[in-house]
């Protein structure tokens, strides 16, 4: 496959392209599901494709195609090159250094062959143990959305006209349960899921069920509250979606455009002291690592706030070059076009309290479970999302809360983080430990 | 067949796209390319068997055929069956799709909407336009006995547009639309300059917002986009999937009162030229025109063929999937109100305090609790009977089965949106519509911070 990426760039290159970078991804996937105890969804396939970028001079073109034969291949060239012919020139458009390019050394444990061999019987029966724990847990789980256990494997080849061709093998698994209670006619529902690289790093499946089930109790009785301000706790699973926003917020693009309420402010203070967010593409095993970035720039650690100081910036080459500072590795596309920029693992570091002691810390206020909707601006930075929660009463949990908004401006959030958990977990790319945020305002009644 | 599937189909899908954007005047990034491949479903019971093939040789295709029967049971159940073509219309008689024109006048349409967002305001500094289009050819073989072809252009132009005040805090607006149409839709009808202005005036307006008021209020939906509210509100809540499953907030409803009288809420995939339009669904059913909510009463869920097989109700033509790569599911189509009586200016004035939203961004549902999200863009304050500022971004959150209940104006105005919408649903994403008259709703949350 790399052979077929660098023949596309050579090909590109006889036809008049000055430079050409070709990506190639291939993928199984296969996901079982399960619900009330019988097998509901078996799904079983495998896909590849190649995409091309190409420049031509100061303009650039690309293109994909699924069809790899000698004629999908050409076609994928001219149709490149037709529209780098109708493309503006950028006097930015470039590919990285070659000083810039390389790979590092070692395979960081993404791929995983326990994933490739799994027979599907025994997936579907850890789906199977799964869904069980949680239908059984307690006579309120009245149904199920099921339980489903999915495995991917696949690689990704990537070669440039400067000199550079790398690839790398990954795997992944999951397995997960949406469970459903029913108490005096209202109905909730939750889930809980485990997710890595190789089938041996999965929590148990009694584990991902009975954990569901109580996530899924926990909210039954839900009530309402007064519109009023208050602290708010974010649980791990959402400080998580927090610092997918952070990320959007240090993104270069967002960063050169100044559509980001972080844009201007390398050097400035921007959270409480005791927050420290860094970027991380090396560390083995997770979901964020990789040896190179989609433009074939080695991964790397970067701090990115290190103790409330914004210290630097996520970038690819071509946002770099806009803002007169070094690429950080962090390119990231599909198979095709300019690159945009992407996050490796992206944490919120642990800090030293344990989350309960967090909860007895305050008076009153929300521990959020769960939020909906898309009602972040980072352009402004103005938050206001809907919320799912425990309320908290002198320390204690006292009862479910539902139907109500909490909003903010991150740039308070950030400064108003309190205090850390030191329950740090990494569950997919971003990461973070309970967060308490001195005060949202909470709209319901 | 032959290892005891009861019913399945094959899903042939070629797509080329185009997609071309404009930042910072500079045309920086153009993609064009294609994709094709087969799906094989096969169904047994409540049981489904996929798989997927980017080869169409006939023995990948076997091979799929295979991997997706491992899923069935028992005797073979049908006989071998031959094929007739479903009937044919044309909901989208596009003469040429626009993937088949030259692409330099489709770069035109992104020059053109960054020279008009630029234009319309010394304070605009970015602009941003993106211009897609994809023909889509399937041909669906089903075990029924249907084979169906369908060609299906989509275009959307979209613009975001940043302004801001000397050195003060930069504000967003966004525009965009398009359709199951060709280029010169947007010669004659929506031009490149009408959604680069919408986008900029609303980028203007925002520099003036306050922030948003919190707490329990009177809430007044615009016309057209904000019937995102029904998307989420109601429509999620009606596929069903959910509801065959028992897990939707409007589980064993039908029949009973969910919204006030004065609403009939409709999903219609036969609409000309619209986003969410198909001439038949990614099943092979033709689309047609259903009543979810009449006058109030919950009347007919969104079904495709498995849920409809299980529930044993007619299917609704709503069985729709991202691509060959994706099962079929219950998926909205153009989902809208039917106007009412009320003239919208009457329906502002009758209110002495509450929230005017003309345009939304994003929203999302909890089916099972009914809870949903809407995030109002472009809202004003009402101060008896009168809109007066602009307010800054805000969430609005309510229960579906409820919320409709507190509607108690109708306007005579429906109107569908430009033609934007995407909807996701179990990692899967497919182009729909929607649309409503001004709507007054008594009381809904509006989660902002004053």
């Amino acid at each position: 496959m790399l052979d077929l990426a660098i023949k596309a760039i050579r090909l590109a290159q006889e036809k008049g392209a000055t430079d050409a970078e070709c990506t190639i991804a291939e993928g199984n996937e296969f996901s079982a599901s399960v619900r009330l105890r019988e097998l509901e969804t078996l799904k079983e396939a495998g896909s590849r494709a190649a995409g091309l970028r190409i420049l031509l001079g100061k303009r650039v073109g690309s293109s994909y195609t699924s069809d790899l034969s000698s004629e999908g291949i050409a076609q994928m060239v001219k149709s490149a090159l037709e529209i780098a012919d109708i493309s503006t020139e950028d006097p930015f458009a470039d590919l990285p250094d070659p000083s810039e390019l390389g790979s590092l050394p070692g395979d960081f444990g993404l791929y995983h062959e326990d994933v490739a061999t799994l027979e599907t019987q025994y997936k579907i029966d850890r789906a199977l143990a799964a869904e069980e724990a949680a239908l059984s847990f307690d006579p309120r789980i009245t149904n199920s959305e099921g339980g489903s256990f999915s495995s991917n494997t696949g690689a990704r080849y990537f070669a440039n006209s400067r000199g550079f061709a790398g690839s790398y093998r990954s795997t992944s698994c999951s397995l997960s349960v949406v469970s459903v209670a029913q108490q005096n006619g209202s109905m909730e529902r939750d889930y809980w899921y485990t997710l890595a690289r190789g089938n041996a790093g999965l929590e148990q499946p009694e584990h991902v069920g009975c954990k569901a089930a109580e996530r899924t109790l926990r909210r039954l009785g839900a009530r309402k509250i007064a519109t009023q301000n208050a602290p708010i706790i974010f649980e791990p699973r959402i400080a998580q979606g927090l610092l997918g926003s952070i990320f959007d917020a240090i993104d270069g693009e967002s960063i050169y455009r100044k559509s980001s309420f972080l844009a201007d402010k390398l050097g400035q203070r921007v959270a409480s002291e005791n927050v420290t967010i860094v970027d991380d593409g090396t560390l083995p095993g997770l979901f964020g690592s990789s040896p190179f970035d989609d433009e074939g720039v080695p991964s790397r650690r970067t701090v990115v706030i290190d103790r409330g100081v914004l210290v630097s910036y996520l970038l690819n080459s071509y946002t770099a070059r806009k803002l007169g500072m070094k690429t950080t590795g962090n390119a990231s596309r599909g198979i095709t076009g300019n690159a945009s920029v992407g996050h490796g693992n992206f944490y919120l570091e642990k800090g030293e309290m344990p989350p309960e002691q967090i909860i007895r810390s305050i008076s009153k206020g929300l521990y959020v479970t769960e939020l909906i909707g898309s009602g972040v601006n980072i352009v402004t930075g103005d938050y206001s999302r809907g919320a799912v929660g425990l309320w908290i009463e002198n320390g204690e949990i006292a009862y479910p809360v539902s139907e109500v908004t909490i909003a903010a401006n991150l740039r308070d959030m950030l400064m108003n983080i309190e205090r850390i958990g030191s329950d740090l977990e990494f569950r997919g790319s971003t990461a973070s430990p309970t967060l308490l945020i001195g005060e949202m305002t909470i709209s319901g009644q | 067949m032959s290892a005891g599937g009861e019913y399945a189909d094959l899903y042939f899908e070629y797509i080329a796209t185009s997609n071309i954007s404009i930042d910072e005047s500079i045309v920086k990034s153009a993609v064009q390319g294609v994709s094709l491949g087969v799906g094989v479903r096969v169904l047994s019971g409540e049981r489904t068997g996929y798989a997927y093939s980017d080869d169409l040789s006939p023995e990948r295709i076997r091979k799929a055929a295979r991997t997706a029967a491992l899923i069935a049971r028992g005797p073979a159940k049908i006989e071998k069956t031959g094929f007739e073509e479903s009937r044919k219309r044309n909901l989208y008689p596009v003469l040429t799709a626009p993937t088949e024109t030259s692409l330099s006048d489709r770069v035109e349409l992104v020059k053109r909407a960054d020279r008009a967002g630029r234009a319309y305001d010394p304070r605009v500094f970015q602009v941003q336009a993106t211009y897609v289009d994809n023909l889509r050819q399937v041909m669906v073989a089903t075990t029924d006995g249907t084979i169906s072809f369908d060609r299906q252009p989509m275009t959307r132009l979209s613009v975001s547009v940043l302004a801001r005040e000397s050195e003060g805090v930069p504000q967003r607006g966004f525009a965009g639309g398009g359709g199951r149409v060709g280029l010169e839709f947007f010669v004659n009808d929506k031009t490149p300059e009408y959604f680069a202005g919408d986008a900029a005036r609303q980028a203007i307006v925002q520099l003036d917002a306050v922030a948003a008021p919190a707490g329990e209020m009177t809430v007044v939906l615009g016309p057209g986009w904000p019937g995102i509210l029904l998307h989420e509100a109601v429509g999620h809540g009606l596929e069903a999937d959910f509801n065959r499953k028992g897990v939707s907030a409007f589980s064993g409803r039908m029949g009973q009162q969910v919204a006030s009288p004065l609403c009939t809420v409709i999903d219609d995939g036969t609409i000309q030229n619209r986003r969410g339009s198909l001439n038949v669904d990614d099943e092979g059913v033709p689309t047609q025109r259903n009543v979810l909510i009449e006058n109030g009463i919950l009347r007919s869920y969104l079904s495709d063929k498995l849920s409809s097989r299980l529930l044993k109700n007619s299917v609704t033509g709503n069985g729709r999937r991202e691509s060959y790569q994706h099962i079929p599911m219950p998926r909205m189509t153009n989902t809208f109100m039917l106007s009412g009586e009320s003239d919208p200016a009457d329906i502002v004035k009758s209110v002495s305090r509450g929230l005017y939203c003309t345009t939304f961004g994003g929203g999302q549902v909890d089916i099972t609790s009914g809870n949903f999200v809407f995030s109002a863009t472009e809202a004003y304050l009402i101060e008896d009977g009168k809109l007066t500022r602009p307010v800054r971004g805000a969430s609005l959150i309510g229960n579906g089965p409820e919320a409709l209940k507190y509607v108690s104006m109708v306007g005579n105005d429906l109107k569908l949106d430009e033609g934007i919408g995407i909807c996701g649903k179990e990692g899967q994403s497919v182009p729909v519509g929607v649309g409503i008259p001004t709507l007054k709703i008594d009381k809904m949350t509006v989660g902002g911070t004053a």
